[in-house]
């Protein structure tokens, strides 16, 4: 079954080299076996008659001859996988925690899901991935995709559904007791279905606000106002807008980098800014927290001056100047699985 | 190859001295050798054992026999005592161990005590590991990946990983040993193009031994810091890498599928010229192709991370260097068959074991290709494909010709001919067992089937089921040889000095052979396989 943008090219690709392969294993056999039957021993004493034991022309060719057949299936396949890793701008944005054992899989609107994922047909999804535990990996047979999930990175990968229908999701890397339980759907749906079945998720609110809730119940907001006279910078207008960093470097501020700044703060400051005042949360937030909070930055942008979108109910300036306590309330949120410590 | 011809002796290496205590304490290049072929043959079917169990268990779909945690151990355990206990050790520690000074014309290998040292070693790490398994087993699979082997498993990691770590100074020891000895202690006139393949072969596995098994070693070390005292190292949560773990693992374990694959191609390198009565075509290219696979192998492991969370740009260049270390093994493969061409075939097990050996591992190492293409690894790895792939190579080339090699040398070691009607027929019956084993597992790869999976969607089950039919199949062909060639030890006719007319020094001594192998040293002023030159003391022609 293949049901993607790339199939087609992978079934291509895979096919060729079934062929190619097949026809230069069946002419060695043929070689071994005619030699096995034609040549076979006559007699205990036979001796073959002499003949030259090597040949510089037919041995160059066997190397030479492999060697480009190799590198235009390596060039092939190298293209392939630019294509795989590479996504469109336009992509539907999914993320994804992984944990032993079952796929948690949210957008920016809509039902948050387990061990499922709903999208459109023919529409670029691009799905950032991370793991809350050991390494899995996202694998969709029909789609021709795995990403490896890692725990501490985000790691990403794309798809384009070319045929509506429900697909095998599968964790493919080895990652404790219920690995072969670890098994979800993907559901491509007609783009009517689709945005049927958004609306049906818009009752739990969206992943901005719940992260905007976040941003409130941890304090963010006591420092990150949004008129720029925090002690902390104004994420207004932060999402992939480059930031400069003290020290003179400079950083995109994607998802990596936000997720970064929370669970490593003092790896990296901002320019102009005190380096101890941000917070480690490396213990209080789970990866879904994190990534709640990415989209509600995500949905601060773009840069400041311009109108600021944000999800219904409240207006950021709402809180700008708020004074407030740190972590009012802060459920003690501790995400690790006790392990063999 | 030689101008001296074996003289009677009255005693040879098997009866020399008497006593369990003789074996126990020997240096003896050639008992040292056995003691490794009863050791690796009981590792064999101990990890047999657990393949048949995951077989059967996977004849159903969710599963006969045992629960995703005993079937996650058999798994783990039946990887970590093939690949260390059975595939590294088997023909270099046994065929290696024995033929390699006989082949020289010496009387021993360089250092005969670290010989017998890296026996105790590797029986040490064996026992070790195998206290693990009794212990309760380990579920980590035999790659030991990070985080999970380091801070999630509940299993016996450390127990296991340092019966690997003991059992990694043994292959050193044993490297170490086999290049000093072929560097400083070949007889007079055998220069290293006059050198039997076989050597050439063992010299590029002994380097791989010597320069990889440290890297093994580290790495487990480390995982058992991290699992004992929290030294964040591969754990994202104690500030690790767990990416980092799969480098250095493969950095080991990669060099390691070739420490596997050149003594098979060692094997066959020998075979094949026998009994095909015909030096072996391209001598020089095999010969250095050898030494190409040892040494571009040790810049391609990053290809088992095309989908682990590695830059396009590193992909390419591990994808590059794939298909540049597939070319010496097309090389072979090609110079072997041309060797048969225009030959005086025979028939005999040996050679039917080689024949396998040359179809199923140009399966394995052309599906290999496919793995090494970026964009179609990324839907076949980690699935049946991989799992199939590397048994075409593992277990029909290195196992394949590690059966044959034991039966052409049989005559030599025990000094007995074995049956040959029920050899080539138990040969036959691996061959098919192991295809239809293995070849269903391709298909199951495309199809998109998970490895290390207890349980399964409905629609794989026929192919499980008939992998499980071929394994059956498989494992008879297995056992027969254990049968027979223990029967032949006692029963089997007298083999004589050369029952095969072969060429090589290690034939021109009686069989079994003297302690000292040779009672001169013998002078070599031929090249391999030299047929022509020796068909006066061989009866030939």
């Amino acid at each position: 079954m293949s049901a993607s943008s790339v199939a087609g090219e992978f079934n291509w690709l895979f096919w060729t080299l079934v062929v190619v392969c097949g026809t230069v294993a069946t002419a060695i056999a043929c070689v071994v076996i005619y030699s096995a039957l034609r040549y076979h021993r006559k007699n205990e004493n036979e001796l073959p008659p002499p003949l030259p034991s090597n040949n510089i022309r037919l041995e160059a060719a066997w190397t030479i001859i492999p060697f480009f057949l190799f590198m235009g299936m390596f060039a092939w396949g190298a293209k392939l996988y630019f294509d795989i890793e590479r996504p469109p701008d336009d992509a539907l944005q999914v993320y994804v925690v992984a944990k032993q054992w079952m796929w948690k899989t949210q957008q920016l609107d809509g039902a948050r899901e387990i061990n499922q994922l709903h999208v459109p047909v023919g529409q670029p999804v691009k799905l950032l991935m991370t793991s809350q535990d050991v390494i899995h990996s996202f694998y969709v047979p029909a789609f021709r995709i795995k990403q490896d999930v890692l725990p501490g990175r985000y790691t990403s990968i794309w798809f384009q559904a070319t045929k509506p229908g429900k697909y095998h999701l599968f964790c493919a890397e080895y990652c404790g007791t219920k690995h072969s339980g670890m098994i979800g759907w993907i559901y491509v749906m007609e783009r009517q279905q689709y945005q049927h079945w958004l609306q049906e998720g818009a009752a739990e609110g969206s992943l901005a606000s719940d992260g905007e809730k976040l941003f409130h119940q941890f304090g963010c907001a006591n420092c990150h106002h949004f008129d720029g006279q925090g002690r902390c910078p104004n994420l207004q207008g932060l999402f992939h807008s480059t930031v400069h960093l003290a020290g003179g470097t400079t950083v995109l501020a994607d998802e990596a980098y936000i997720r970064r700044k929370l669970f490593d703060p003092r790896a990296t400051t901002v320019e102009g800014y005190d380096k101890d005042v941000m917070p480690d949360f490396s213990h209080q937030l789970t990866e879904e927290d994190v990534i709640q909070l990415i989209a509600y930055i995500r949905s601060l942008g773009p840069a400041p001056g311009s109108t600021i979108e944000s999800s219904p109910g409240s207006t950021p300036s709402q809180y700008g100047n708020q004074p407030g306590i740190a972590y009012p309330g802060a459920p003690p949120i501790l995400n690790r699985t006790p392990g063999m410590r | 190859m030689s101008t001296t011809v074996a003289v009677p002796v009255e005693t040879n290496y098997l009866t020399e001295k008497q006593g369990i205590l003789s074996w126990l304490l020997t240096t003896d290049h050639k008992r040292i050798g056995l003691l490794y072929f009863f050791s690796v043959t009981a590792f064999f079917f101990v990890g047999g054992f657990f393949a048949v169990l995951m077989r059967l268990h996977l004849l159903t779909p969710q599963g006969v026999i045992v629960g995703p945690e005993t079937y996650n151990k058999l798994f783990t355990m039946h990887g970590i005592i093939m690949v260390w206990f059975f595939l590294i050790p088997s023909i270099p520690a046994t065929l290696g161990n024995f033929l390699i000074p006989m082949m020289i014309g010496a009387k021993d290998l360089a250092f005969p005590k670290l010989n017998l040292a890296s026996w105790y070693v590797f029986m040490l790490g064996g026992a070790v590991t195998l206290w693990a398994l009794v212990r309760g087993g380990v579920d980590t699979g035999w790659t030991f990946y990070t985080p999970f082997s380091t801070t999630y498993s509940t299993t016996y990691v450390v127990g296991a990983a340092l019966g690997i770590f003991i059992s990694g100074f043994s292959s050193i020891m044993t490297g170490i040993n086999f290049i000093a000895t072929i560097h400083r202690m070949r007889a007079p006139g055998l220069t290293w193009f006059r050198l039997p393949i076989f050597i050439w072969s063992h010299y590029a596995t002994s380097m791989i031994f010597v320069l990889a098994t440290p890297v093994l070693a580290i790495t487990l070390l480390m995982v058992c810091f991290e699992r004992l005292f929290q030294v964040g190292i591969f754990d994202p949560a104690l500030g690790g890498d767990p990416v980092l773990f799969q480098h250095m693992f493969w950095f080991y374990s990669h060099p390691a599928v070739y420490v596997m694959i050149l003594p098979a191609m060692a094997v066959v390198s020998e075979i094949i010229p026998v009994f095909s009565r015909r030096p072996i075509f391209g001598y020089t290219a095999v010969a250095y192709s050898s030494v190409a696979i040892a040494v571009v192998g040790f810049l391609v492991w990053g290809h088992h991370l095309f989908v682990a969370g590695e830059s396009v740009y590193s992909a390419m260049a591990f994808s590059f260097m794939s298909y540049l270390v597939a070319i010496p093994s097309a090389i072979k493969v090609f110079n072997w068959s041309a060797t048969m061409v225009k030959g005086s075939i025979s028939w005999d097990t040996p050679m039917l074991y080689a024949i396998g050996f040359l179809g199923l591992f140009t399966i394995g190492g052309m599906t290999g290709l496919f793995l090494a293409a970026l964009g179609l690894d990324v839907h076949v790895t980690d699935t049946y494909f991989v799992v199939a792939h590397f048994h075409y190579i593992m277990v029909g080339g290195a196992v394949m010709a590690y059966l044959g090699g034991v039966h052409y040398w049989w005559p030599k070691i025990s000094g007995k001919m074995y049956p040959e009607g029920l050899a080539r027929l138990s040969a036959l019956i691996v061959f098919l067992g192991f295809n239809l084993t293995f070849f269903p597992q391709f298909v199951l790869g495309f199809l998109g089937m998970p490895r290390r999976y207890a349980a399964y969607p409905d629609e794989f089950q026929f192919l499980h089921v008939l992998s499980t039919a071929g394994a059956s199949i498989l494992g008879v062909g297995y056992v027969l040889p254990l049968c027979y060639l223990i029967w032949a030890w006692k029963y089997g006719k007298e083999a004589g000095p050369n029952p095969w007319r072969a060429t090589g020094l290690e034939w021109q001594t009686a069989s079994p052979p003297p302690a000292q192998n040779f009672d001169t040293t013998p002078i070599v002023t031929r090249p391999a396989y030299d047929f022509e030159g020796m068909k006066e003391e061989l009866h030939l022609g």
